[in-house]
């Protein structure tokens, strides 16, 4: 296996998970990424503040791993911008019509047993890694 | 701003840069099951879905959260086409290009044009639904 780096994914995953965590303890909150970026951008939000908050802390960490270690990001994505972008624009859509993404569904979900979830993420995973092999083998 | 939130977005923004998450091609790398495949995003799910389970057996002992109002309601049971529909999708968009929303809003500090594009399309798409429904809402 090439690139496997369990030590980073588990540290990794740990941190991930208690992020979830400090949110959903302290406010009450499920902190679904697709969820907190929609709830931003509602017309009728009326709870922007603890979302933006959330954003921020993130892109701030985010921002230091950039000046520390660039490498921490790809210099490029994978595919050309027109497949990114209709790449986004699915993301954004099944997120919204699903109701939750890796975060909401895959993690804050299914650490409760929820049936939803539990059906949402086996289907995108599913979907994803049949979406994945196949581009790689044809696009 | 909220210090909770702040707090809980910085841990989330440092695992999903630890981890390789921020990464397409580390993502693409555990999604392509034809190529040299990496386990990575396993364990990186496995080791915050144990820490999702002990923080709901902690929320099941408490009443009230001490910074918020109320606990989430229990999980919907509701399976319609709709969530299916919409994950499917979903999993179309994240198995192209391997960004999923939060890594994909972190890397925007990279400033590659890439996580730029896929951020405008996504949040494009999530406005759409948004608008959508709205609009249908009876009392809107």
């Amino acid at each position: 296996m090439r690139d496997f780096t369990p030590g980073h994914a588990i540290v990794g995953g740990i941190l991930i998970g208690l992020g979830i965590a400090v949110v959903l303890i302290g406010t009450g909150r499920i902190a679904g990424l697709s969820g907190i970026t929609a709830g931003i951008v509602r017309p009728s939000s009326d709870d922007r503040g603890w979302r933006i908050s959330f954003l921020v802390g993130a892109l701030v960490v985010g921002a230091m791993f950039e000046l520390a270690s660039p490498a921490t990001f790809d210099a490029a994505p994978p595919h050309p911008l027109w497949l990114v972008a209709i790449s986004g624009v699915l993301v954004g859509l099944g997120t919204r019509l699903g109701n939750g993404c890796t975060s909401g569904h895959g993690l804050c979900g299914l650490g409760r047993f929820s049936k939803r979830s539990l059906i949402a993420t086996c289907t995108f995973f599913g979907v994803a890694v049949i979406t994945a092999t196949v581009a790689a083998r044809w696009l | 701003m909220n210090p909770i939130a702040l707090l809980g977005g910085a841990l989330f923004g440092a695992g999903v840069c630890i981890s390789g998450m921020v990464r397409p091609s580390k993502v693409l790398g555990f999604l392509n099951f034809g190529g040299a495949w990496d386990a990575s995003l396993l364990l990186v799910m496995a080791s915050a879905l144990v820490v999702s389970m002990i923080t709901w057996r902690i929320v099941a002992k408490l009443r009230t959260p001490p910074f918020g109002t109320a606990f989430p309601e229990p999980p919907s049971p509701l399976v319609d086409a709709r969530l299916v529909g919409g994950a499917a999708v979903f999993g179309v968009g994240w198995g192209l290009a391997g960004y999923c929303p939060g890594p994909a809003l972190v890397s925007l500090v990279s400033g590659v044009t890439g996580s730029l594009v896929f951020c405008v399309a996504m949040l494009a798409g999530m406005f759409a639904i948004e608008l959508n429904d709205h609009s249908n809402r009876p009392d809107g």
